[in-house]
């Protein structure tokens, strides 16, 4: 047995010497032959040349200690040799480690592995055609559940069979709504605050600073009020459906769901997305509300224009149309948040890596359809002249 | 291991630990001898895997003091916690594989970490150190979400044993595993003891594993710790533990 002191004797250091006599090589291996040495002696060890010997030893008989790397290496010193021809003699040990040796030696008789290097261009090319695939049957999916979600939810609207959690929905208008009034108004109002001085910064120089309300009625009311409250929420709770609906995965209550005959879309998916869709809009106009504050408290501070002045201006800037243009948007990005999250969760793994992992998933891809549905919408909207 | 059973390992001694009001160990001592199978068992709730975590570092105890290779663990610098924690190992229940690395990669995590080794001399050792615990080199470039439950553990054994630790300590390794995997996974870790010469600290409620596997057991009752073998600890009079070696299942599993 070997403690702590004696791995610091002199005799301790891992080491081997050859002995050549006419056709025949011997390997003296001594000192403790350890997983910390293995690295060092497996140079080596690779490095002997055998030249004509035709049989060889290793002797093992003087080592201080030995571990499962050690005897790795002396066995497959041994296998090397023989494949070039050499014959060895059974490798000699003290008493001590036969057990050992005869562990490594027959247990582990396959050639080892290969281990595939995943940085090649070959593999990089796979994964981008995975990739693309993947993203593909993930459109598909999508797509598939937005035709499910839409006719359970127009049944469950215009057949009532009591299959809408009334108490389910009017938590999740609380959880994604009331719950989310603090940071979306701060945002917004800091929105606000920035749009107008940048704003104002540049129309000071035509000395038409009043414009600033213009700039900022039309852009917080029509764009960026809407946007910016449905990327909040996306980050805030469509990541949360992923993750309650995903863990809840995990735990195979939607499997004990489904044997007791309740419907997931009912129970899990409506509530959520008919509450956000009832939220997000009225979010929608507390964040245009709150930009609109810091706008005016900046408008104030910054180009002395009063509240009267600010409000008088702001009539004449915008319409109610352009109010109607922003808010109008709002259910349609909730019910994509909502479907995404809901959608992420359900593909959840049975293990906890994976809800993590669509859960960043479903905040990406709702954020990138939310701005894509934004594109649309202007487009739209200017065709038609609104 | 005749003449080295006065080697103590791992020395508890008036170990301490409570959450809130609610003690769980009361000064409770245990000597691990080197060599030996050591099994834990008590109650759901006794403490088992908190005397696990405290030895091995990753509960912070109250009170007491714990050796292990005769270093008190309590005042020791980084280098040195790092001495001791190349000489052992540790299987955590569900195995602990870092799932975004294949089986390999993970064998080698603590290869790499402390020793110096070419990455073919690392894939040799971790297929060598597969084929130990009995899983087939197949399993080497797969990642832990494609094993099942059993061949999570053996893998998770054997990066325990990559560094060919003095210590192992196992938290309940046949938990979850049909009866045949249990015996599979018993053997496994008695002819590995053998054959490495380790000491092993199991956590474990499996009767068969215990009496197939253990030199000796600790049984955690009233916040204490009493040891002894099987047949000594039948003959112990306190009722938990008379319940346990001596119901239906402790009987069944004589």
């Amino acid at each position: 047995m070997s403690t702590a002191q004696d791995s610091f004797a002199p005799d301790a250091r891992a080491r081997f010497r050859m002995e050549r006599k006419p056709r025949l090589v011997r390997l003296v291996a001594e000192g403790e032959w350890t997983t910390r040495d293995a690295g060092r002696l497996d140079t080596q060890l690779r490095g002997i040349d055998l030249g004509d010997a035709v049989d060889a030893e290793i002797d093992g008989s003087g080592l201080g200690r030995l571990d499962s790397a050690g005897a790795w290496l002396l066995v497959r010193t041994k296998r090397e040799w023989e494949k070039h021809g050499t014959r060895v003699a059974p490798i000699m040990l003290p008493q001590l480690y036969s057990t050992l040796l005869h562990a490594v030696e027959h247990e582990h008789t396959a050639p080892p592995v290969v281990i595939h290097d995943r940085h090649t261009l070959e593999a990089f090319v796979t994964r981008v055609g995975q990739a693309t695939i993947h993203g593909f049957k993930q459109g598909l999916g999508i797509l598939g559940y937005l035709g499910r979600v839409t006719v359970e939810t127009t049944e469950a609207i215009y057949h009532p069979r009591g299959n809408l959690r009334v108490a389910a929905l009017i938590h999740q208008v609380e959880e994604t709504g009331i719950n989310a009034l603090p940071i979306v108004g701060l945002l917004a109002f800091l929105i606000g605050v920035v749009l107008a001085y940048q704003g104002a910064d540049q129309l000071k120089r035509f000395g038409a600073e009043v414009f600033t309300i213009n700039l900022l009625g039309v852009g917080l009311l029509r764009e960026i009020g809407g946007l910016i409250t449905a990327i909040i929420v996306a980050g805030r709770s469509g990541s949360a459906f992923t993750a309650q609906i995903g863990t809840m995965r995990v735990n195979e209550e939607i499997d004990a769901l489904q044997t007791i005959g309740i419907n997931t879309v009912d129970a899990l998916v409506l509530p959520r997305i008919i509450g956000l869709v009832i939220a997000l809009p009225l979010l929608t106009f507390y964040a245009d509300i709150m930009g609109m504050i810091g706008g005016a408290v900046m408008c104030y501070f910054d180009l002395g224009i009063t509240i009267p002045v600010f409000m008088r201006q702001l009539q004449e800037a915008i319409s109610v149309n352009t109010f109607m243009v922003g808010l109008i948007k709002a259910p349609v990005f909730a019910f994509i948040i909502g479907l995404v999250g809901c959608f992420e969760g359900l593909q959840v793994e049975r293990n906890a890596a994976s809800v993590g992992k669509l859960t960043t998933r479903s905040v990406v891809e709702s954020i990138f359809l939310v701005i894509v549905l934004d594109a649309g919408f202007s487009i739209m909207f200017s065709i038609l002249g609104i | 291991m005749a003449g080295a059973t006065d080697d103590v390992v791992i020395k508890v001694r008036g170990l301490v630990n409570a959450f809130g009001s609610q003690i769980l160990h009361d000064h409770l001592d245990l000597d691990v001898y080197r060599g030996e199978v050591l099994g834990v068992v008590g109650g759901s709730g006794a403490g088992k895997s908190v005397l696990l975590r405290s030895i091995i570092g990753l509960n912070p105890i109250k009170e007491g003091t714990i050796e292990v290779f005769g270093r008190d663990t309590s005042n020791l610098s980084e280098a040195q916690w790092r001495e001791i924690e190349m000489r052992w190992g540790v299987l955590f229940q569900e195995g602990a594989l870092f799932s975004s690395q294949t089986i390999a990669e993970n064998i080698q995590v603590p290869l790499r970490e402390y020793t110096e080794m070419s990455q073919e001399l690392m894939n040799e050792i971790a297929s060598m150190k597969l084929s130990l615990v009995g899983l087939s080199e197949d399993a080497a470039p797969k990642h832990p979400s494609e094993l099942s439950g059993g061949m999570k553990k053996r893998a998770g054994l054997a990066r325990a044993l990559a560094l060919d630790p003095e210590i192992v300590f196992l938290d309940e390794p046949t938990a979850g595993l049909d009866p045949i995997s249990a015996n599979m996974f018993d053997g496994l870790v008695k002819d590995l003891q053998k054959s490495l010469n380790l000491t092993v600290f199991m956590v474990t409620h499996d009767l068969d594993t215990l009496r197939a596997t253990t030199d000796r057991i600790a049984v955690l009752v009233d916040k204490k710790i009493v040891v002894g073998t099987i047949d000594e600890l039948r003959k112990n009079p306190h009722p938990w533990i008379q319940e346990y070696f001596s119901g239906p299942r402790g009987r069944a599993a004589a």
